[in-house]
């Protein structure tokens, strides 16, 4: 794991609660595992918080560890251990270029040169606006539709470098770029039409 | 090739509803309660009978697994635990199971629970795959909803429940006890075995953890019988298989084919063939990114199962085919897959930990033409002080591919250390 980016940031937030309807939340995460069993829920819950503070801080570990009845070290190792947990602010829009030798082998150098050039900022930096952060990633599960990038919870597929500024112009002026492939292509399926499955399907 | 009525996933590319109704369209939750009618030991049998082998990498019996499990419970709950965390780089198959069909991963679960005597599944899903998640979630609240699962699944009087569980980004919990831990809300760190997950698996009780294509194959088992699925492909190696191809490729794309299908036949047929061509092809990576590498000589006629690949010192893993043209700087390929182990390595066993920064650091001089030839025999050495020296196969699946870089590609990184060599002397 990055030991780097896992630090506690030097500004911390006093206090944190979850919102009443994440409270909800958490209770309804709790109930899906069997009494006494509730540690499970820790990743969970973790980012739950982290949906509606940004990140996790000091006082979401302690939150989280005084509801589930743990020693605050259990959910602080869990948190620092799992690279989706950020332990520091990240940018509105948290940008993540997979650079594995999948996504390699199609290009994703040239993604992240142009992300770098269209944000004015390297890998691991936040623009001063707080609008974006840009990072790097291990293999995301979309090989295929390689190279690609995840912005929040969204997949952005099949790139070049044109589509990525495309994408990051759409995101600075307040628009909602479509995910998924960035051509003309269902999912998965080959680009140049179907080799398989070409009836309806129910054959 | 393959018919269309013979695959199982039709609907892979998400051309139809993924939900309840276009399910049962496509056949699933058909007939449902006769299965399980016909009782735990039935389904064990067909699943035997179909020689299915598990799709998450090992390619150990699924028939088998099951029957690891008590035959009757000692008061302890059995558990499914189907593993979702799909990160193999190369590999994106559970992906479309999961957004497209998941219904069909969740009657697998109804039909392997009551297979193993369980009562509840937990699908751990990777934190990444949001847009899966809901999806998944939603069909679950749909299957609810309908009666198919919870109290009384189907009408038949069995009670099962299904939970959805997200990780958080972490490539180790996808090995099996890994992910229990995770599951259980720790750091996903491997648990020695024995005692083994039939034993003593999540929250200690009798657990059987199994791949999401392994579990959504279920059902067209137990409909279709075990010997038709077992008609498929070749003996030991049978059945239908999701190949997910990557790289240099014109048209990168999953598809379900027959096991045991040409190597070759499968690039060119469903992939539009090698960028380039067949003869500008550099190297092919069979198996998702922690299984050795094959040079084009041997990807000219092997195929894709797991006892061929087997005899030419590779492995089908997760049958992701990775695909490397001639323009491939092949040392950084295996420098950068080198820094995944790194950087994914959970740390607890000292060779893993330790030996794949070893491995990251020399491929990465040996990229640059700085090392010598004596580097590359210790690089070898390296692997070999990984590989079977910790608890769980990351440290092999991180060894494979370097030695199979080795094996193959050796005068390679010669080449690079000789033109820097001569390099530096002209200067």
């Amino acid at each position: 794991m990055s030991a780097a980016s896992h630090g506690p940031a030097p500004e911390q937030p006093a206090s944190f609660d979850f919102t009443a309807e994440n409270m909800e939340r958490a209770k309804r995460i709790i109930a899906k595992y069997p009494q006494g069993r509730q540690q499970s829920a820790v990743i969970p819950l973790l980012d739950l918080a982290q949906r509606q503070h940004g990140w996790v801080t000091n006082a979401i570990i302690e939150k989280v560890a005084q509801i589930l009845e743990l020693a605050p070290i259990r959910v602080r190792e869990v948190a620092t251990f799992y690279t989706m947990f950020n332990m520091r602010p990240v940018g509105r829009h948290h940008v993540q270029i997979c650079t594995t030798t999948p996504c390699w082998l199609r290009g994703s150098d040239d993604i992240v040169a142009a992300c770098s050039k269209a944000l004015g900022i390297g890998l691991g930096e936040t623009t001063a606006d707080g609008q974006f952060t840009l990072g790097e990633v291990e293999c995301l599960g979309a090989c295929v539709n390689a190279p690609m990038m995840q912005i929040g919870d969204a997949y952005y597929e099949d790139l070049d470098a044109a589509s990525t500024v495309r994408i990051l112009d759409d995101l600075k002026a307040g628009r909602k770029p479509k995910p998924g492939p960035q051509v003309a292509r269902q999912t998965s399926a080959p680009i140049s039409g179907l080799t398989t499955l070409k009836g309806n399907g129910s054959s | 090739m393959l018919r269309d009525a013979d695959r199982i996933f039709t609907n892979l590319y998400g051309q139809q509803d993924w939900g309840l109704e276009g399910a049962r369209k496509r056949g699933d939750w058909d007939g449902t309660k006769e299965l399980i009618a016909k009782g735990r030991d039935w389904i064990v049998e067909q699943v035997k009978a179909s020689d299915l082998r598990g799709r998450g990498g090992a390619g150990f019996s699924t028939g088998m697994k099951w029957s690891f499990m008590p035959k009757k419970s000692d008061g302890r709950p059995h558990y499914l635990v189907v593993n979702a965390d799909e990160g193999e780089p190369g590999t994106c198959k559970d992906r479309d199971i999961l957004r497209h069909d998941p219904h069909k991963l969740i009657e697998g679960c109804l039909l392997t629970c009551v297979g193993i005597g369980a009562h509840a599944a937990y699908i751990y899903i990777r934190g990444e795959f949001y847009g899966e998640w809901s999806n998944m979630q939603r069909a679950i609240d749909q299957a609810y909803d309908a009666g198919l699962v919870g109290k009384n699944a189907c009408g038949t009087g069995y009670d099962f429940d299904i939970y959805l569980h997200r990780g958080a980004g972490a490539y180790i919990c996808g090995e099996e006890t890994a992910l229990i831990e995770s599951l259980e809300g720790k750091k996903g760190q491997p648990r020695l075995k024995p005692p083994f997950p039939a034993f003593c698996g999540l929250y200690g009780c009798p657990t059987t953890v199994n791949n999401v294509e392994t579990i959504a194959v279920v059902p067209a088992i137990l409909r279709r019988g075990g010997a038709w699925f077992a008609a498929l492909g070749r003996p030991k190696n049978t059945g239908t298989k999701i190949f997910c191809i990557s790289g240099h490729v014109n048209n990168p794309c999953n598809v379900e084919e027959e096991m045991g299908i040409p190597l070759k036949e499968l690039i060119e047929r469903h992939a539009g063939g090698v960028r380039g061509g067949w003869d500008n092809l550099l190297a092919v990576i069979p198996g998702g990114s922690s299984m050795p590498v094959l040079p084009k000589s041997i990807c000219d006629t092997v195929l894709m199962d797991f006892d061929s690949l087997r005899d030419v010192k590779s492995a089908l893993g997760t049958a992701a085919v990775i695909v490397m043209d001639k323009s491939t700087d092949i040392i950084r390929a295996f420098a950068r897959l080198a820094a995944f182990y790194k950087h994914e390595s959970c740390g607890q066993c000292t060779p893993c930990r330790e030996g794949t920064g070893w491995m990251y650091r020399m491929l990465t001089r040996m990229q640059k033409g700085e090392a010598t030839q004596a580097d590359i025999d210790m690089l070898d050495d390296v692997t070999k002080q990984i590989e079977g020296h910790t608890i769980c196969a990351f440290g092999d699946g991180a060894a494979w591919p370097v030695m199979g870089f080795l094996r193959h590609f050796r005068p390679e990184i010669e080449k690079r250390i000789a033109a820097r060599t001569q390099r530096a002397a002209a200067e």
